[in-house]
């Protein structure tokens, strides 16, 4: 009962992002769809991204926005245990630009190949590709 | 000014990208030269920054003067010094060499093509020059994505698919060294390099650090293309433009190799990946078998591009396989190869690309005769051939060397007839093609020209910086023993055997 | 010993790389020619100046880039190195000669091309004579197998294109699979790969690695065409046949089987050789190759493919010499890489004149050649004497040293093997002459009146025919620079 509670509701967002990240590869891997494979793609780094953001938390901590009490900020030693911390936040609004500039590239990609194909299937493109 | 050699040559090119894009919409015939002198600019630093290494020892530059780890440091030692220099001068080669082909491939569309190319090379360069793990995911994921950009250029039927593919390959790979990352900075709450190795040591035995250098060693594998990890490397690069593969080809998987090398001695040091894990073993096989795969698959292969993209997964296992040796002759050979594997593949992609603007199709039957009509490009293209069997004074013999040698003194024997037999396979591979291009008399649909039996060669901007390559061959391979002993001996750390 | 830095040694080597580009863009063939005469005269001139230094027993040295302590390309000239470079150097002069006559008489295609590549197949041969470590010597073989590549596969047709892939697995295949690695673990046991008067590998091997090595590198040089990795040999004869001349006689057969040599006085030494009792393995690889090449031999049609199994059976002589142990045989090895060298060229230059002259290439359609091509056929008499070793010829000294050696080593197996190999020998050279000169008129297959070949190969068939018997009666300087090369050896 102990190992249940501590290994696993314990660690619960871990095994939410672990579940979300196969789900993503699944995708990417299982799926004939080169969108959806496309969407798969999408929520693997999704997953990732939310791993990172989630090992910022703190007990009882708030967001990392300095609050005023009163008078300038400098001066005031500023509680660490307050703030949750910024750093994944801001590794991740980086990350979020790569997953999405990635999401376009691969997009563009999908387009060209539905111009030439007229099918996103990709078994469908494998046997043209072999008739050729 | 010399201080700022490690971030300037990241942002000019960078910067000149953007110039070059909004050129490309104005005046297109600016695009080239200011890729020109961007990338000038960089080989200009690179070898700068390079001497001044050799002077000081290592580099450091702070960015935006916030000190590590706070900030984002970019540290130069012999290493990257080596590697900034490799990147810029085989890019800036490979743009000069590649003019005619992009301007005859792309008429619309050259100055899209240089801010492509030009983004790739900042985003290896960022790799190379970078001390953060961070920062070289984001510069990673720069060099990715425009490199999917530019092998999508390609032949229309089948670059975007392939592209396609090594976007999801690589998106995962780069995804995996991201999760990796994560662990380490779960763990020391830092991005630093420096700064993780000092932290690292008190929990070498947690399974964390484990698992961070699991996932940071297949994602740097997948990237680099590692058997069984190399699916999507044949594809993207046979039917990438052939200026894009002349300069993807010899330096994204050796950019990988070097960021490998990076992570084991700076990071995770030498300590923890050689003794406090065993896998050494285990990757000295894996490289074998890479090594042998990629031998007999490039056999079976018709087209001369599919089986030089075959022969670079070889290669891949050598360098892998010889810095998982262990040793100083094994890591030598490694880094030494990287240089040497840079120069070859430049030297064949480049000699491919000749033949295919002006022969077009590239499968071995159209290969007829063409040491006649090309015969100085085939002489390049004899000279890569001999590099990547191993023949003196080509560099390809001295990296073997230092292989095989580092492969006896750690009793790897596996390893070294793996090495053997790959020489034997690209004997024959090298030799296949020699005969057919020395052999038959050209066949009539290839008589361009109307003149049978007249020399057809590319043009000059074509050609020379191709003899300046072949020549390169021969001459960084009689200099490799000083290569190692000024550069290469002393990035390695103390404890290596 | 006295040891003499010059740049002698490069120069030779660097002579014929040099002429190359010149020979290449020659416009006119005589202008080509002649830079081709040039440099084999210039390349001998250098050579000889260095003999009267090396016969009085000084060495030259010169070292031109070291990669790694111990492994550098550095030239020595000793007296073994010199003897092969007199034999080589003096032999492309006159082969330029014949190889004008026969090109130019059969009217062949690419003559650039061939001009250029022989002179950097000579320029190999010299750089393996005048090796003074391992790597160098693997430098200049593997050259030299890249550089008569396109010599060998000369005629672009179907049969020279198996006979390339056949040259080039046999050598390529064991030089890169057999002596790149042995080479590599040489290095490793001692860290260096100097050949040195006791050997190298004294004192740093065990016997079970040093045999293993051995044999890597006896098989290995596959160029000395030890059985059972002859078979390219035969394979090569679709080359001109001035290429078969030098190359197959002289140049290529003979850096093998000079490799060898040098391998085992200077990597293994005979001290190591003969403690170990490492020499009967090797007298047995080369008696089977002795005896199965001549039996082979005498069962051939084709004249050249004849000369080609003879070559074969003739290179393990030297070998057996060598092997030996003993110093007249170790003499008699060494001195017979020069007399072979002379006699063979003769039967191949005479090969290629009734080619020319007849276009017949079969021994069965050669009867009654001696009435038609009486000077070529008279030298064929007298250099298969040498090769049989009988006088007057300079074959004999070679033969008789072998038999003092195999006597002085009390091998009498040996003994046995060189006396039937010489009647085997002397059973299928001297049907040839026979048929050449003696049957009936009726029965000659030609018509009567004397033509012989073009002048430019008749005259070096003759001048090599003449020197094989000079060679009997003044074998200085050969005999000389094989009896100090023994000498100077340490032990034995």
């Amino acid at each position: 009962m102990d190992v249940l509670i501590h290994h696993i509701i314990g660690k619960y967002n871990y095994w939410l992002y672990t579940i979300l990240m196969m789900i993503g590869l699944y995708a990417m891997i299982a799926k004939n769809n080169l969108i959806k494979k496309l969407v798969g793609m999408n929520i693997f780094q999704t997953a990732i991204i939310l791993f990172y953001v989630s090992i910022a938390c703190k007990k009882g901590a708030t967001i990392p926005i300095i609050e005023e009490h009163g008078g300038s900020v400098a001066g005031h030693a500023i509680r660490v245990a307050d703030y949750i911390n910024p750093l994944p936040h801001v590794l991740m609004l980086t990350a979020i630009v790569v997953s999405v500039s990635t999401f376009g590239v691969a997009l563009a990609l999908a387009v060209k190949i539905y111009q030439k194909y007229k099918t996103l299937e990709e078994d469908e493109i494998l046997m043209r590709l072999r008739d050729k | 000014m010399t201080h700022n050699f490690p971030v300037l040559i990241v942002t000019v090119p960078l910067l000149s990208a953007f110039i070059i894009s909004g050129l490309s919409w104005v005046k297109k015939s600016l695009c080239f030269p200011v890729a020109l002198l961007a990338l000038g600019t960089s080989v200009f630093c690179a070898i700068g920054l390079l001497f001044r290494v050799l002077d000081l020892g290592v580099v450091e530059y702070h960015m935006g003067g916030w000190m590590p780890p706070w900030g984002i440091a970019y540290r130069v030692d012999l290493l990257n010094g080596l590697m900034l220099v490799i990147v810029s001068l085989v890019a800036l080669t490979n743009l000069v060499a590649t003019h005619r082909t992009v301007v005859a491939d792309f008429p619309e569309k050259h100055g899209t093509f240089y801010t492509l190319y030009v983004l790739f090379v900042t985003g290896l360069m960022g790799i190379s020059v970078t001390g953060d793990v961070f920062n070289l995911y984001v510069l990673l994921e720069i060099t990715s994505l425009t490199a999917y950009a530019l092998i999508a250029l390609g032949q229309p039927d089948r670059a975007p698919l392939a592209s396609l593919n090594y976007v999801f390959i690589g998106t995962i790979g780069a995804c995996f060294y991201l999760l990796g990352i994560g662990y380490l900075y779960i763990m020391t709450g830092s991005l630093n390099m420096a700064d993780i190795a000092s932290l690292l040591p008190p929990i070498y035995h947690s399974k964390a650090v484990l698992v961070a250098f699991i996932f940071c060693m297949v994602g740097v594998c997948t990237k680099m293309a590692f058997f069984p990890l190399h699916v999507w490397l044949p594809n993207a690069y046979t039917y990438a433009p052939d200026a894009a593969t002349s300069v993807i080809a010899p330096l994204m998987t050796k950019v990988m190799v070097y960021v490998m090398i990076r992570l084991v001695f700076s990071v995770f040091l030498p300590d923890f990946s050689f003794h406090v894990l065993h896998i050494s073993h285990a990757f000295v096989w894996l490289a074998c078998l890479a090594i042998v795969m990629g031998s007999l698959l490039a056999l079976s292969q018709k087209n001369i591009k599919t089986m030089l993209t075959y022969i670079i997964v070889s290669e891949i296992g050598y360098m892998v396989g010889g810095f998982w040796l262990g040793n100083r002759l094994g890591m030598s050979g490694a880094i030494l190869h990287i240089l040497n594997d840079a120069i070859m593949t430049l030297c064949l992609f480049l000699a491919v690309g000749n033949i295919s603007y002006k022969i077009r199709e590239l499968d071995f039957v159209h290969l007829k005769g063409l040491f006649r009509k090309m015969p100085i490009t085939m002489a390049a293209f004899v000279a890569g051939g001999l590099s990547a069997i191993g023949v003196p004074p080509t560099c390809g013999f001295f990296s073997k060397w230092y292989l095989i040698s580092g492969a006896i003194q750690a009793g790897q024997y596996g390893f070294m007839l793996a090495l053997l037999f790959s020489s034997l396979v690209n004997v024959v591979l090298f030799f296949r093609i020699i005969e057919i291009a020395y052999f038959e008399p050209m066949e009539p649909h290839n008589d361009t020209t109307g003149l049978k039996g007249s020399i057809i060669e590319a043009p000059l901007t074509m050609l020379v910086p191709l003899l300046i390559v072949a020549v390169s061959l021969v001459v960084v391979g009689i200099y490799s023993g000083d290569i190692v002993t000024t550069l290469i001996a002393p990035i390695l750390p103390k404890g290596i055997g | 010993m006295e040891m003499v830095n010059s740049i002698r040694p490069l120069l030779a080597v660097m002579v014929s790389l040099c002429a190359v580009p010149l020979i290449a863009a020659a416009r006119k063939p005589n202008v080509r020619e002649m830079w081709t005469f040039l440099a084999a005269a210039l390349k001998f001139l250098i050579v000889i100046s260095m003999l009267p230094a090396v016969l009085r027993g000084s060495q030259f040295t010169y070292t031109l880039v070291e990669f790694l302590p111990g492994a550098a390309i550095r030239f020595k000239v000793d007296a073994l190195g010199m003897l092969f470079a007199l034999v080589a150097s003096s032999l492309w002069i006159i082969t330029s000669v014949y190889s004008v006559g026969y090109m130019r008489g059969l009217k062949e295609h690419s003559q650039t091309r061939y001009f250029c590549f022989f002179a950097l197949a000579l320029s190999a041969t010299i750089g393996v004579a005048f090796s003074a470590n391992l790597l160098t010597l693997y430098l200049f073989y593997e050259m030299l197998s890249l550089a008569t590549y396109p010599l060998v596969t000369h005629h672009q047709d179907r049969e020279a294109r198996q006979s390339g892939r056949k040259y080039l697995t046999y050598i390529l295949g064991t030089s890169i699979g057999l002596v790149l690695p042995a080479m590599l673990i040489i290095y490793h046991l001692t860290g260096s790969l100097e050949f040195s008067s006791v050997g190298l590998l004294a004192g740093h091997a065990s016997k079970g690695l040093v045999a293993l090595l051995l044999f890597m590198l006896l098989f290995g040089f596959a160029k000395a065409a030890i059985m059972p990795f002859h078979g390219w040999l035969p394979a090569a004869m679709v080359a001109p046949t001035p290429v078969s001349a030098l190359l197959h006689a002289v140049a290529v057969v003979k850096v093998g089987v000079f490799s060898i040599v040098r391998v085992l006085i200077g990597i293994f030494g005979t001290d190591l050789l003969f403690s170990y009792h490492l020499s009967t393995p090797i007298l047995i690889v080369a008696s089977i190759t002795i005896l199965a090449g001549s039996l082979i031999a005498l069962s051939q049609d084709n004249l050249k493919r004849l000369l080609a199994f003879s070559t074969i059976s003739q290179l393990s002589y030297i070998i057996l010499g060598v092997a030996l142990l003993s110093p007249k045989g170790m003499t008699g090895g060494i001195l017979h890489i020069a007399m072979h060298a002379f006699g063979k060229i003769t039967l191949f230059f005479c090969a290629g004149a009734i080619f020319v002259a007849t276009g017949k290439k079969n021994i069965s359609e050669m009867t009654g050649i001696g009435r038609r091509m009486p000077v070529t056929m008279a030298a064929f008499f007298i250099a298969s004497l040498s090769i049989i070793g009988l006088p007057p010829c300079g074959g004999f000294w070679s033969k008789w040293y072998l038999v003092l050696g195999s006597l002085e080593a009390n091998h009498l197996s040996v003994l046995f093997v060189l006396l039937f190999s010489s009647f085997l020998n002397a059973c299928y050279f001297m049907p040839i002459a026979y048929r050449a000169f003696f049957l009936r008129p009726e029965e000659s297959m030609f018509e009567k009146g004397v033509q012989e070949g073009p002048p430019f190969c008749v005259v070096p068939l003759v001048i090599t025919a003449l020197f094989s018997i000079f060679l009997l009666f003044y074998p200085q300087p050969f005999l000389d620079l094989a009896t100090m090369m023994v000498r100077s050896l340490g032990g034995t």
